[in-house]
């Protein structure tokens, strides 16, 4: 199949599957009775503060809350014009928010990239462990090696994160001075990027690293071991042995490679858990990611800001799966060759 | 001169079992020569033969014996070799191809590449000259196009060309020793009898020996020059091919030949089987298959996988259908079970008693479909995985009584009881789970499950494929006493004409989906018209030294239909007609 020629249905089908998914996610986000505007405007008239309502007011026509749903909504995406002609999610601009008086960009352009920054050094920490120890603990199967690598990992996912994130900090705080808590020192924040600030990121990042990639890679080792003990029963590889491969390459060469395509067709939910995955932990050891954003937005109904963060989770998803299905193609023979004619 | 190859006294034991599964064997092979170990699962002839390479499963280790080759090699002990040294004797001196062409070449690289790897372990050979010496090799097997073979991947070729390539991997660096374990017992008739005669060709040519692990004493006569006969860990008899073939000494070999089931030398034709009283009829049934191509600028595949199939069955008897993988008879077995419904005009008939009025089998409503299946039960292939594991063999047999509303709680169980005892089994087993029973007693238990309905039509899909020759000897019986007791009817699907040579009162070979003849057994094999037949008969290897395989006929019908004589040929468009050329013999020919 041309591979090429699958990308682009892939992506049109993928701009259909966002549309689909954006009038969802508005619909969703507007379930509850009222917005944010007219629930403030409520508390206002309710204890007298009149100057308030007036801003509030203006506010809700700027941004045309009080127009028909439908119309919002078309507003919102950028099909149609709203007060301040098209202005929307197409023309690149996300709108405001309301809980944090800023507009959207704002917010999530610094949180974005730091948690994307967090997420990917814990995925870079899950793949690092897990595989040496998934592969070693398969090949010396029912071994010490096997066992204790085992205990360990049952001991991450078991260990709640955000307890190990406490237990963290507090004896890395007492015997290595790790700092606590946030993604930089204080007085960094805000500031233009420079060497001191990246040290200080980097050093702030070990905590939240751990935390967030042990459980992942306990479950990851245990699924790598489980599926290269399954492909090392196969008649594959007792060819392989036949022909007097040693061991070493023989296991990487033929089922180590068979075992990798679960994980390769996992890149498309590592992508959105970049994003959403690590809300809680966020949230305990305060770091300024997207997640303690979002969980503020849902909470607070400010529609924009958790419009726009479900929209990018939404579209890190289908980028996701789009990717680990042409990686998978560009590994796996009987996928790429799929439809040809034999 | 001493042998290539002489093992004395090999012992193989499993860690926390004191009982040794390979007991003191012992044998011998010369240069150019063939052994074949013979014997049925559990005789140990696999493990013997993974000891030679030390490939054995973890768990097992050799206890004692010596196993010294000769040749290239120059003497060393296989048996006390370290490891890294056994890897140099592994597909150089001693190359081995296995039982599952399907599944014993990595899928995920060319097929090139793996064989090419072998030579790049045992040899210092530039890239280019490797290559050259892997492509004259596929060209050796008889792959058509070499160049083609070396990009492909094994899921793109069929598996009579994966078992060439795996030669072609075992042969490329010209071995001393080929050890072939049952290298065509997952292949088609015809595919096997050319595998077979590509390992000679190449033994001849190579000078190397081959040790050749069969539970087929038709395979052994055709191949062997020494045979050894195995059972339980130990060497029952061993000799040359001719003197244990003509006369073989021990009871267990003469057990072995006595079940061993065979197409008759000499038959005279049969009279046709009357068409009245028919218990299943089925009128030109077409199946299309439509296989969805999942991105729009590509169309849907259609595939036919019977056309046109007309059969009927009278009661009491038993019709055969005979085909090899991809003939559609599997699917004309479920079409007449109403597991799956033909193409629009075809019709299935099923009378299971006389005075009454007959279903129509591809549109019935449901309460019909639920009195149908008590009359119409099936027995499947695989024993191991056609009952369920986690059901006690009480709970399986009365399931079918449950389902169906039939006797109370004590009489289910008597109804199981009874059945138990007709099948040959130990009432007492009822509380027992599926894995305590063999092979064979597990396909006791199925025949039972499906008998518990008192059904008139049983619809058997090669169900005795998946045993060895003696048990499947005993289930043939069973199945036949059966017959005759209570007047069932058998469809009867089988890839295997000695099979069916047995069992059968018609049978009818398929091809691509059509039936090209169509006669009872005996003046099918006294007469064969059609060019697949023949193929087909030619291809069985027979444990009678005297009647080897016809490659030459087998070329000649094996192929694709377009490289038959005219008159036999057909294509998706046209189709010749199914002729009668005598009373009760048709063919698919133009007359």
């Amino acid at each position: 199949m041309n591979i090429l020629k699958y990308t682009i249905y892939r992506t049109m089908t993928m701009l259909l599957t966002l549309l689909v998914v954006s009038v969802m996610i508005f619909a969703i986000i507007n379930l509850p009775p009222g917005d944010y505007l007219s629930n403030q405007i409520a508390e206002l008239r309710a204890t007298g503060q009149a100057e308030g309502v007036a801003k509030a007011e203006f506010l809700r026509q700027e941004y045309a809350l009080d127009r028909p749903l439908w119309e919002q909504y078309l507003i919102w995406v950028g099909f149609a014009p709203g007060p301040n002609g098209f202005s929307g999610l197409l023309q690149g601009d996300f709108g405001w928010s309301f809980e944090f008086d800023q507009p959207v960009s704002d917010i999530v352009g610094d949180a974005l990239w730091l948690t994307v920054l967090v997420n990917l050094a814990a995925i870079l920490f899950v793949y690092m462990v897990a595989l040496p120890l998934g592969v070693v603990a398969a090949a010396r199967s029912k071994s010490w090696v096997d066992y204790s690598a085992a205990f360990v990992g049952y001991l991450g996912l078991a260990t709640p994160n955000f307890l190990l994130a406490l237990m963290l900090f507090y004896y890395g705080h007492k015997y290595l001075g790790l700092p606590i808590g946030g993604l930089m020192d204080p007085q960094f924040e805000g500031e233009p990027m420079s060497w001191p600030k990246v040290k200080s990121i980097l050093i702030h990042l070990i905590v939240p690293t751990f935390v967030i990639g042990t459980s992942g890679a306990a479950a990851m080792m245990q699924r790598l071991r489980a599926n290269l003990l399954d492909e090392l029963g196969k008649p594959y590889v007792e060819t392989a042995r036949a022909k007097g491969l040693s061991p070493a390459r023989m296991l990487t060469k033929y089922p180590l490679r068979m075992a990798f395509n679960p994980f390769v067709a996992d890149i498309g939910n590592l992508l959105p858990a970049m994003v959403s995955g690590s809300v809680l932990v966020s949230v305990v050891l305060g770091l300024q990611t997207i997640g303690p954003a979002l969980l503020a937005a849902l909470k607070s109904q400010d529609q924009f800001l958790a419009g726009f963060v479900l929209m990018f989770v939404a579209f890190l998803t289908l980028v996701g799966t789009m990717i680990s299905d042409l990686l998978l193609m560009l590994l796996d023979p009987r996928i790429r060759y799929g439809g040809r004619d034999q | 001169m001493s042998p290539l190859l002489t093992v004395e006294d090999l012992t193989i034991g499993f860690r926390n079992s004191p009982a040794p599964v390979v007991n003191g064997v012992s044998f011998s092979v010369d240069q150019g020569e063939t052994l074949a170990l013979v014997g049925e699962s559990g005789s140990g002839k696999t493990l013997s033969c993974r000891a030679l390479l030390r490939i054995l499963p973890r768990s097992a280790t050799i206890s004692s014996g010596e196993m010294i080759l000769n040749g290239r090699a120059g003497g060393i002990d296989l048996a006390t070799l370290s490891e890294r040294r056994m890897r140099g004797v592994r597909g150089n001196f001693v190359s081995m191809i296995f039982q599952e062409p399907m599944r014993s070449l990595s899928p995920l690289h060319r097929i090139g590449n793996q064989v090419v790897e072998v030579l790049h372990l045992h040899q210092t050979i530039s890239k280019s000259a490797a290559r050259q010496l892997v492509l004259d090799t596929f060209d050796r097997v008889g792959f058509p196009d070499p160049e083609r073979a070396y990009d492909a991947y094994p899921f793109e070729m069929s598996g009579g060309m994966r078992q060439r390539a795996m030669i072609a991997m075992a042969i490329v660096s010209k071995p001393d020793i080929l050890i072939a374990d049952e290298p065509t017992t997952a292949l088609d008739v015809t595919t096997q009898a050319q595998v077979l005669g590509l390992i000679k060709e190449v033994q001849r040519e190579i000078g190397m020996a081959v040790i050749l692990v069969t539970h087929d004493l038709g395979v052994v006569a055709n191949m062997a020059e020494k045979v050894v006969v195995m059972h339980r860990g130990r060497v029952m008899e061993s000799g040359t091919a001719q003197a244990v073939l003509t006369g073989p000494a021990h009871p267990y070999t003469q057990k072995l030949f006595a079940a061993a089931p065979a197409i008759p030398a000499e038959t005279q034709p049969a009279p046709p089987m009357p068409e009245t009283d028919l218990i299943l009829d089925i009128k030109s049934v077409t199946k299309t298959y439509t296989t969805r191509a999942g991105v729009p600028w590509k169309a849907d595949v259609h595939v036919q996988a019977c056309r046109n199939v007309d059969l009927k069955l009278p009661r009491g008897k038993t019709l055969a259908i005979v085909g090899e993988s991809g003939s559609g008879k599997t699917t004309c077995a479920r079409i007449a079970l109403g597991a799956e419904r033909p193409d629009d005009g075809g019709e299935v008939i099923f009378s299971p008693d006389p005075a009454q009025k007959p279903i129509i089998v591809n549109r019935m409503p449901k309460a019909e479909r639920f009195a149908f299946q008590r009359k119409a039960q099936m027995v499947f292939q695989d024993p191991y995985s056609s009952l369920s594991p986690r059901m006690r063999v009480i709970d399986a047999l009365c399931e079918p009584l449950e389902i169906h509303g039939i006797g109370n709680r004590s009489e289910r169980r008597d109804r199981t009881v009874e059945m138990l005892r007709t099948v040959g089994l130990n009432p007492d087993m009822l509380n027992r789970y599926p894995h305590a029973f063999s092979g064979g007693q597990r396909q006791r238990l199925s025949i039972a499950r499906a008998l518990t309905l008192d059904p008139a039509l049983i619809v058997c899909d090669e169900p005795t494929s998946a045993l060895d020759v003696s048990v499947q000897e005993q289930i043939l019986n069973l199945l036949e006493d059966i017959q005759e007791k209570s007047n069932l009817s058998y469809l009867f699907i089988s890839h295997d004409l000695a099979v069916v040579a047995r069992i059968a009162d018609e049978v009818a070979v398929m091809r691509s989906g059509l039936i090209v003849e169509q006669a009872p057994p005996e003046t099918l094999f006294h007469n064969p018209q059609h060019p697949y037949t023949k193929a087909l008969l030619a291809a069985q290897p027979l444990p009678d030294i005297a009647r080897p395989i016809n490659l030459k006929l087998v070329a000649q019908g094996a192929g694709a239909p377009d490289s038959w004589p005219d008159r036999f040929r057909f294509d998706d468009m046209s189709v010749p007609t199914l002729a009668e050329v005598e009373p009760g013999h048709k063919v698919r020919c133009n007359v």
